[in-house]
């Protein structure tokens, strides 16, 4: 298997999806003289000229409603947006627009369109352009939210998001774009709901997605160290979200650690502990933890900021928790 | 919003606490971290620190009473705000079941009661905040604390968990609980990886999963006399025919291999514990490592302290191949050349101080092992044979046990079989 940058994995799906279906183009700010701004559509203008790789204005509402638009009547946009912070001026073309039309319509119309871009924080870029939004359109229905962890992932799923008939919101990371992994030769999609298993173990359930499953495998390392094994379980999928595979792993572990970028309040881990309590109750030996980032707006300051983060660290005291190694109560 | 004041667990072992003295009174002002009254733990006499500021608005116990650690002793809130007496929130914030308000009582003199929510069990009362994070036993609510798994095995064997003792949080009852063995496992002190091949067959060892009652006998001797609960036992051996078998021994193999009283009492030990393997085991937090292979350490002093070089597999060497091995091993500890493996993995220990004329001591045992035999020497003593009065060889043994794993008569057993066989050395080739 050849190994790629996150960055070249997702580069590699938009071309040969644009390649395969000269219906796909891709608009948002700086994709095309610029190559993107992480560089993400390198040499997509020049294989695939203007019309299909469309330098925008500032103007995040504008494109996205040129966007959904243009997937109502037949084309299969990939929006990007520069961070998916930006993406709030868009919001009202994603929920009212992307995610309705096909409800509202009768099934007349649909939307078979991608909003992409990296989410979540990366290194000190303040409260405004370090949020993780999965939870926001996770919540709607209507909407397909996707977060692969992985360049394989990412290469796999974007090829699914883009020939999936509905919108699909495709969350990637700024800290993901330069990890390298092995990528499958050739053709290949990642099904869109289908988690995965990222790393056996019999003791612990770390349920993870995103930016996280690097986290909640580094923790699943250090567990390991102390005989403790940890099962990894990847969402890719935020919503639908794979709740087979879930309560798979609960059942064989009995203790289940949820670790997300985010908010805790309403987040998605919340989702993934309500699926547990309900259709897992008897597989529970301890309640389910859930490490997120703190609840406040993430700081600048260097060292706030890595106190408010998730981290490998914290992982690993979570499930020593679920484990009664550590008091369960304690926070 | 007050905050209650409870009884901290100021000790790991500490169940319950009696206040000494209050140290704030009533009414005056209190900062977190103040101290607010000196509580007698079972070790020391320790402050309990106010975790609120605010004023003490009330002492819910009085100096000199005994309270279980998470009991309530007083609030803390602020200055007039109305709280409850006995320890329960008060005010409208706490929804109660109608006409099931209970009375303010009076500051009680003495014990407070612990919170009788058993009386009162209210499905529509707000759960308790959580206590603080102290290890505490179950909270006499009358229901059963169990995860749901827990629940669901216990269905599934037929077992009535009230009668199991939760190790989870305030004595939830969870998976290791019913089933005797933690899924991550944890072994105490050393461990050795056990020969692979036994000389005499089967396994080197079984792990037993504890008991209730296994259970409940170590926790509450670890409660009683510190992290290995020891109890003694000595016993007093006729060394006649040991000293005449030893004797003729000795002239019969004349310069090379003499035989030492030590070496006689090890067989003997070895030979016991093969029949007694209950003492022949180690406390392994979560269950009992019983060996059916006896390594035996014999405690050796060196220029600045001891090491238990180990004779592995005791049970099947002769006498000679003891003496001979006993001696090897000394003498290169005293040097200094053993190396790790020739003194970890032992299963039982014997410390012999009888060449210092020591009559009778008592050893302490080197976990994970449950048991040391500590030997005295050997004095001639008046003694009672047959009913007439004689000048016989006599020695004593003592027998330290971790009650953990050795009861008072597994251990009695043990060294009545000891004694035998020293009283009737033949029996030791029988």
């Amino acid at each position: 298997m050849a190994v790629l940058t996150y960055r070249d994995a997702l580069n590699q799906a938009l071309r040969e999806e644009m390649q395969r279906d000269d219906r796909v183009f891709l608009m948002g700010e700086e994709v095309a003289e610029y190559d993107g701004a992480y560089k993400v559509s390198r040499g997509l203008l020049k294989e695939f000229g203007p019309k299909r790789v469309v330098d925008t204005p500032i103007a995040e509402l504008g494109f996205t409603g040129i966007g959904v638009g243009a997937a109502m009547v037949g084309l299969r946009p990939v929006i990007e947006m520069m961070t998916w912070n930006f993406a709030l001026l868009a919001i009202d073309e994603i929920v009212n627009g992307a995610a309705k039309i096909r409800y509202m319509s009768g099934g007349q119309l649909g939307c078979p369109i991608v909003f992409r871009g990296p989410g979540g924080s990366a290194l000190q870029l303040g409260a405004q352009h370090s949020q993780a939004f999965e939870s926001w359109y996770a919540h709607i229905p209507g909407l397909k939210v996707v977060t692969p962890g992985t360049p394989a992932d990412a290469k796999g799923l974007l090829k699914s998001a883009i020939r999936d008939d509905d919108p699909v919101v495709f969350i990637e990371g700024e800290m993901l774009y330069n990890n390298k992994g092995e990528v499958p030769e050739g053709e290949y999609l990642t099904p869109i709901g289908v988690a995965e298993v990222k790393r056996p173990g019999k003791d612990v359930t770390l349920v993870c997605h995103g930016k996280t499953v690097a986290i909640a495998l580094k923790a699943a390392e250090q567990l390991a160290a102390e005989q403790i094994a940890a099962e990894v379980v990847d969402l890719r999928s935020i919503r639908p979200l794979d709740s087979a595979t879930i309560l798979q792993s609960v059942a064989k572990t009995n203790r289940c650690v949820v670790v997300e970028e985010g908010w805790p309040f309403a987040g998605v881990g919340a989702q993934v502990v309500d699926v547990i309590q309900r259709d897992g109750f008897d597989a529970l030996d301890a309640p389910v933890l859930r490490v997120t980032n703190a609840d406040v707006p993430m700081p600048y300051n260097k060292h706030l900021e890595k106190a408010a983060k998730v981290d490998a660290a914290k992982v690993v005291a979570a499930a020593k928790r679920v484990l009664y190694l550590l008091d369960p109560r304690t926070d | 919003m007050a905050t209650k004041i409870v009884m901290e667990a100021l000790s790991p072992t500490m169940e319950e606490g009696r206040l000494v003295e209050w140290k704030k009174r009533e009414g005056d002002p209190v900062a977190v971290g103040d101290v607010l009254a000196e509580v007698e733990t079972d070790k020391a006499v320790m402050e309990l620190v106010a975790r609120a500021a605010g004023t003490l608005l009330k002492q819910l116990v009085a100096a000199g009473a005994t309270v279980p650690v998470s009991s309530p002793v007083g609030w803390i809130g602020s200055a007039g705000e109305s709280v409850a007496t006995d320890g329960r929130p008060d005010g409208p914030s706490v929804s109660r079941a109608g006409g099931q308000e209970e009375p303010a009582k009076p500051a009680p003199a003495a014990v407070e009661p612990a919170p009788s929510e058993a009386a009162a069990t209210k499905s529509d009362e707000p759960a308790p905040p959580p206590p603080p994070a102290t290890d505490r036993p179950a909270a006499p609510t009358g229901r059963v604390r169990a995860s749901p798994l827990a629940r669901k095995i216990a269905a599934e064997q037929g077992v009535d968990l009230s009668g199991v003792s939760g190790s989870g949080p305030e004595g939830r009852v969870i998976k290791r609980d019913l089933e005797g063995g933690q899924t991550v496992t944890r072994t105490g002190g050393q461990v050795v990886s056990g020969p692979t091949v036994r000389p005499s067959g089967g396994p080197a060892f079984d792990d037993v999963p504890l008991t209730q009652i296994r259970k409940t006998i170590a926790k509450r001797l670890v409660q009683s006399i510190g992290p290995i609960p020891t109890f003694y036992l000595t016993s007093e051996v006729d060394m006649e025919r040991v000293a005449e078998a030893r004797e003729a021994l000795n002239a019969a193999a004349g310069d090379q291999g003499k035989t030492s009283f030590n070496d006689i009492v090890l067989k003997a030990v070895a030979t016991a514990l093969h029949q007694h393997p209950a003492c022949n085991a180690w406390w392994q937090d979560d269950h009992v490592r019983v060996w059916h292979e006896v390594h035996l350490g014999v405690a050796v002093a060196v220029e600045d302290g001891l090491i238990t070089p180990v004779i592995r597999n005791a049970e099947t060497k002769t006498l000679r191949e003891i003496a001979a091995e006993t001696r090897d091993l000394a003498k290169r500890a005293r040097e200094r050349k053993l190396k790790p493996e020739e003194y970890t993995g032992s299963t039982f220990s014997v410390s012999n101080l009888g060449m210092f004329d020591i009559e009778h001591f008592t050893a302490i045992i080197n976990p994970p092992e449950a048991g040391i035999l500590a030997i005295g020497s050997i004095a001639a003593v008046p003694a009672a044979v047959g009913g007439q009065l004689q000048v016989r060889r006599r020695m004593r043994m003592t027998m330290s046990c971790d009650h953990r794993v050795i009861d008072g008569a597994t251990g009695a057993q043990f060294l009545k079989t000891l004694k035998l066989l020293l009283e009737n050395p033949l029996a030791l080739v029988w």
